[in-house]
């Protein structure tokens, strides 16, 4: 395929790239820039972290899972390129941000990302830098003390960035056989219908780990990273309808203000620098149980929006899971939108993981329950991590609608969870420990209804 | 003076730049070749088959080494040649190496491993401690058994005893930076080795013997490690031996560093205990007697487990002294990943195990637990912080003795505990706390103290050596050598700061160095936090050597006394006269002065048996203690470690902010320990938990919100370099706080004690509210 892209303030332009060679390995193997670090290879470590700037803003992504295509057109820049006189290295230096220094160029270039767009959540910003050495105080101290320092001069070159080929009028990666980036959903349907055994590739946060960890080969990739109409959000008056290539950044921003709840489950939702590849599209799309998005869209009653040429079809989202790995959608099709309705905010998600930042739910309950006149009038209920797919506990929601609100009927309501689900043990949870706590959060739910103190997270020193 | 001085680390410049290289970032040859191991998938057994063609025949691949190839010593154990490079036919665990592929790509070699045949007669496994306690699977004979006194009796006589047992999980190191090794053929057979390793003169030893070479032909360089914790004090070996046997026959360059998934897969961690206590207590919490049982689950090899086994029973009394004590060690070999060093190196476990017991004794006495604490501290020394309640030294408790009969002569708790209670504002958080309890019915919040007394030296007594290479050149700059390797504790930087101010020169015109076996020779591993106290004496040695040579030959010119001679600010004076130290370095020179020497430092006073468990294993203690508070969900278990409080003894200190990183990251590691990091083994023995996607290390937001850290004003009351303490394990079990804090919050749920296992993960958490909730 053919790419071009600015690394640290050079055009680069690729030829003949390797659609599934990693970032990471690139710089560090054919360009020598051995300050990108691998930790992990997973995405989970952030020590490859790199800032990737383009007209909307300047974003830290994980090398080490972003393939070369994804950056076309978007301007890189490594610790490298920071020239080392970036203010947030000198505070670094100061504050004794560095031990060993290996998770040190990930974290400065989380906190350059970070303080290019003016972020202040240092703990946020920097939930997918992992250190072993520091515990942390002294990096949250650096980040601190360049809260108002001014930013570099490079960060609106790089924003500015215009790829060449798009300059001369050249659409780079298009073609009728994938390996192909295709720059509208009309290209793709097209595309992926005439082969419909391609992998689609929107932020690769889960197909990397195949390439790097399952040393899978993908003859035929299709990016979707250039398809701008899939990045639509539309808010209106009746709905929200995001389009599959949303990073999951973007929704944070676009859900948090209608759903609070559901904004802080999503900051919690792996790192920033996956929220920035990840997509609403792929996290639906690859049908894993235990992503946290599903439950929460399902108890908001969203609908799904496929695509097959030029078919499309809805479906509501949860009907779209059929079993542990298996979803209803024909070979060819693929995810264009997911929406929801406006709708009085009655949203609790409540993720349980063994972290509390950057880890996969062990439980991701999400609960929409309506209560007029003292009465539960709809419930919508849905988990992640209770069953192979996400799922509605229909006979939870069954014993509720119609009955009074009260403890009570909550409690006689937690039997039916074990009508709804049978959960497994693994390395993440027990059987037992899903069971109960899914249960227990109904149990949340109620009690902060009640405008008592039941979440930890709200509890200070 | 540049020893006390807060300076940074010396490469945070580099690291910062990404400039900084580890073992990857070193430029190598066109034709460098890559290894990867091709890994077992049963936990016990033999090969029956093994074919390797189409790993032979995959992409890139240019050699397939099994053991059969090795053409010297297939072994790769620091401790009794137990551990083959290689398998030898026979499987030990689930990741052990059995071939190595070699080729052109890092990634062409993990490629052509997973195309690997391989058939095994399957047997069972020995998995959990009663499968290895039912079939006799253990290293040594039987138990190790400290005792003091008598321990049975005096439980038997108390008027309270108490007794539970306790399951401690183990820990992954996950040093940011994989396991590395790159080896470059030399002439003539010789070997260079870059390796990220605790221990270079190991690496050294194990590559000599598979080349069968002496060791004069291998030289190691370990310019610095991307953090180490104890993880590549051995389990670095595999790698550079594999990578010059292949070196040695392609003759060229050949690199591994392990994938991520592989180096936990592979690599041995912190040891998992069970811990059974039995303890009797007076009716005013003075302990009488105490018995332990540690049962080590050691895995597959014996690696270091016999000294780890024995320092977990070395800090069975932390900071009290226990007139009757008896500590029997089972240390246990399973089909598991040989577990190895890691920060406190069986310290932390042998603590966990009295604090425990402290705990459990203070909640079923109604005591407070600091108070409980503080009546059972050994004694101060003469002249020392005065003790809380002073307790009879001279009648009944005669010795300030540990159970295995050394005299705590430095014990600096009483002072540090109440200056500590009174920063942290304990009491008043501890009433805060009970009426928050009081008035939530979900949210409870606990808090706990514990203190940490830590044995500095090695053990092996041999170990305690350490050498230094030191020149000066004739315009006045300094290469600075010696035996330990820098893995981010800021080792380099401390002792550069000892040996600028030796010469009293600016730290700039001190180089530090690549640790270089070639240099500096027989060194001992950087590990049981001795770095700064070994090589800073050596530095300080070779330093003084060289100075005293100056300050002759400048003494002889200006026909003065040599004591007249002075060093400082970057000059030397002799009486009216006064050189820049460039100026005295070019004179010795022109006067045909030697201005390189060695150092050499052997730690004093220290001896030890460890199978009679008797002597004076430990030059000195380091002290530290900690106040953390933490908030728990009752319905699911989950947590917030709210605040830390912490003072911590780090004698006078060489450099006080690299100090203060040593407790603040030590204080998370040993909290991560402790919560959330959970290894899980399925039943087939397979690590469910082999990457940061399903092993959590704390993340950032896990840092206490309010940590306070401050250094203990004192100095070493033994003659240490300028009298400051090694800091790099101790401050890691300041993080038995957190985890005796969650078990005050549940203990609010009932009236039971809660006895959480480690690490209290939510779900253990919850776990213990259950339990209370059911009066179980």
């Amino acid at each position: 395929m053919k790419i071009t892209f600015l690394l640290n303030g050079e055009t680069v332009e690729l030829v003949e790239a390797d659609p599934t060679a990693t970032l990471l390995d690139w710089l560090r193997e054919d360009r020598g820039l051995t300050g990108t670090k691998e930790g992990c290879n997973e995405g989970d470590c952030g020590a490859c972290t790199v800032a990737v700037s383009d007209a909307d803003g300047t974003r830290a992504l994980n090398a080490c899972i972003l393939f070369l295509p994804q950056l076309h057109g978007k301007a890189v820049r490594t610790v490298e390129g920071l020239g080392g006189s970036h203010p947030v290295q000198q505070a670094m230096v100061t504050h004794h941000g560095s031990q060993c220094g290996f998770c040190t160029p990930g974290f400065v270039m989380s906190m350059v990302a970070g303080h290019a767009e003016g972020a202040t959540d240092h703990d946020t910003q920097l939930a997918g830098n992992l250190c072993r050495c520091t515990g942390y105080a002294p990096i949250i101290r650096a980040a601190r003390a360049v809260e108002s320092a001014p930013k570099p001069d490079w960060l609106a070159t790089d924003r500015a960035f215009i790829s060449p080929e798009i300059l001369r009028g050249e659409a780079a990666g298009r073609g009728a056989e994938p390996p192909s980036s295709p720059t509208s959903s009309d290209e793709l349907a097209a595309l992926y219908e005439a082969h419909p055994d391609a992998t689609l590739v929107a932020g690769a946060t889960d197909v990397g780990l195949w390439v790097t960890k399952q040393l899978r080969e993908l003859p035929k990739v299709i990016f979707l990273s250039g398809c701008a109409d899939l990045k639509e959000i539309e808010v209106t008056d009746t709905h929200v309808r995001l389009g599959a290539m949303v990073d999951m950044n973007r929704m944070r921003d676009a859900v948090a203000p209608l759903h609070p709840s559901y904004g802080e489950m999503i900051r919690r939702y792996a790192s920033v620098q996956v929220r920035n590849a990840a997509t609403v599209g792929g996290n639906i799309a690859n049908g894993s149980p235990i992503g946290d998005n599903p439950p929460a869209l399902i108890a908001l009653g969203a609908t799904l929006h496929l695509r097959k040429g030029d078919t499309r079809r809805d479906l509501p989202l949860e009907a779209f899971f059929l079993d542990y790995g298996k979803q209803d959608r024909a070979p060819g099709e693929f995810v264009e939108a997911v929406s929801f309705p406006r709708q009085p905010d009655r949203l609790k998600c409540y993720k349980l993981s063994k972290r509390f930042d950057q880890d996969i739910s062990a439980v991701c309950g999400c609960f929409n329950i309506t209560v007029e006149g003292g009465i539960v009038t709809a419930a919508r209920i849905a988990f992640g991590g209770m069953a192979g797919i996400p799922k509605r506990a229909r006979a939870v929601e069954a014993a509720l609608i119609g009955q009074p609100w009260t403890q009570q009927v909550v409690n006689a309501a937690l039997p039916e969870f074990e009508v709804d689900f049978t959960p497994m043990s693994d390395m993440r949870a027990s059987a037992a420990y899903r069971m109960e706590t899914a249960k227990a959060m109904l149990s949340r739910y109620f009690t902060e209804d009640q405008g008592q103190l039941a979440n930890v997270l709200e509890v200070r020193a | 003076m540049s020893v006390a001085k807060p300076l940074p680390h010396d490469a945070a410049p580099l690291h910062v730049a990404g400039t900084a290289r580890y073992v990857d970032d070193i430029p190598t040859p066109r034709d460098t070749l890559h290894l990867a191991f091709g890994l077992s998938t049963i936990a016990k057994g033999r090969i029956t088959a093994m074919d390797l063609d189409a790993v032979r025949q995959a992409p890139g691949v240019v050699l397939v080494m099994t053991a059969d190839d090795l053409p010297f010593a297939n072994d790769v154990s620091p401790s009794i040649h137990d551990e083959p490079l290689l398998s030898d036919g026979t499987v030990n665990y689930v990741g052990q190496p059995i071939f190595a592929v070699v080729a052109t790509s890092h990634l062409a070699a993990r490629k052509a491993v997973r195309r690997a045949r391989i058939d095994y007669a399957e047997e069972p496994a020995i998995l959990t401690i009663e499968q290895a306690l039912a079939a006799n699977s253990r290293f040594e004979d039987g138990p190790r058994i400290y005792e003091k006194g008598d321990a049975e009796a005096a439980i038997a006589g108390a008027a309270h005893v108490i007794e539970g047992t306790f399951e401690l999980g183990g820990q992954e190191h996950f040093y940011l930076e994989g396991q590395a090794a790159l080896a470059l053929p030399g002439e003539g057979g010789d070997m260079l080795v870059h390796s990220s390793t605790q221990h270079p003169t190991e690496i050294q030893h194990k590559v000599a013997e598979a080349l069968g070479v002496p060791m004069h032909a291998v030289r190691v360089e370990t310019r610095r490690m991307g953090g180490g914790f104890g993880g590549k004090e051995s389990q670095g070996n595999a790698l550079a031996v594999a990578c010059a046997v292949a070196a040695r026959a392609t003759g060229r360059a050949c690199k591994m560093r392990y994938d991520r998934d592989d180096d936990m897969v592979i690599t041995g961690k912190r040891h998992a205990f069970r811990i059974a206590y039995r303890a009797g207590f007076d009716t005013e919490g003075r302990i009488l007697g105490v018995s332990f049982l540690h049962h080590a689950i050691c895995g597959w090899a014996q690696d270091l487990s016999l000294p780890v086994a024995d320092r977990a029973m070395l800090h069975a009394d932390n900071a009290y002294l226990l007139p009757n004590a008896r500590i029997e060690s089972h240390r246990l070999k399973t089909n598991t990943q040989s577990a190895t060093a890691y920060r406190g190196f069986g310290g932390p476990q042998g603590m966990v195990g009295i604090e425990r017991v402290m705990d459990h004794a203070a909640h079923v006495l109604g005591i407070d637990p600091v108070e409980l604490r503080q009546r059972n501290y050994y004694a101060a020394p003469a002249g020392g912080s005065a003790p809380h309640t002073p307790r009879s030294i001279s009648s009944e408790m005669k010795e300030n003795t540990t159970p295995y009969g050394q005299v705590v002569e430095d014990f600096e708790l009483h002072g540090m505990t109440e200056a500590l209670l009174a920063s942290s504002d304990y009491a008043t958080r501890k009433a805060a706390v009970a009426a928050w309890n009081a008035a939530n019915p979900i949210v409870k919040r606990g808090i706990a103290f514990s203190p940490v007394k830590f044995g500095i030296s090695f053990t092996l007594t041999h170990l305690n050596q350490a050498g230094a290479l030191v020149h000066v050149y004739q315009d006045g700059s300094v290469h600075l050598n010696h035996g330990g390797t820098e893995m981010g504790q800021g080792l380099f930087q401390k002792v550069a700061q000892v040996a600028a101010s030796r010469f009293g020169i600016p730290l700039e015109m001190v180089k530090i160095t690549a640790t270089d076996t070639a240099k500096v020779p027989n060194t001992s591993a950087t590990a049981a936090s001795s770095g700064s106290d070994l090589n800073g004496m050596a530095v300080k040695a070779a330093c003084d050597t060289i100075r005293d040579r100056m300050a002759a030959s400048l003494a002889e010119r200006h026909q003065a006394e040599v004591a007249s001679v002075r060093f400082g600010n970057g000059q030397v004076e002799v009486g009216e006269a006064r050189y820049s130290f460039a100026e005295a370095a070019a004179l010795a020179y022109q006067g045909r002065i030697s201005l390189s020497a060695t150092g050499f430092y052997k730690t004093p006073k220290i001896e030890w048996d460890r199978i009679q468990g008797r002597g004076r294993p430990f030059y000195y203690f380091a002290y530290g203690a900690s106040v953390t508070e933490v908030a728990v969900d009752t319905l699911t278990g989950e947590y917030r470690i709210l605040r830390a409080d912490i003072l911590h003894d780090a004698g006078a200190s060489l450099n006080p902010d690299l100090d203060i990183g040593q407790v603040e990251g030590g204080y998370v590691q040993g909290a991560g320990w402790l919560t959330t990091e959970e290894l899980v083994w399925d039943d087939h023995g397979r690590l469910r938990t082999h990457a940061p996607s399903t092993y959590k290390i704390p993340a950032c937001s896990d840092r206490p919100e309010v940590f306070n850290v401050a250094l203990w004003d004192g100095q070493n009351r033994e003659d240490t370099i300028y009298r400051s303490k090694a800091v790099g394990e101790p401050p890691f079990m300041l993080g038995i706080s957190a985890w005796l804090a969650l078990s005050d919050a549940v203990a609010s749920c009932g009236d039971a004690y809660p006895a959480l296992n480690a690490p209290a993960t939510a779900e253990e958490v919850w776990k213990g509210i259950r339990r209370l909730g059911d009066g179980i």
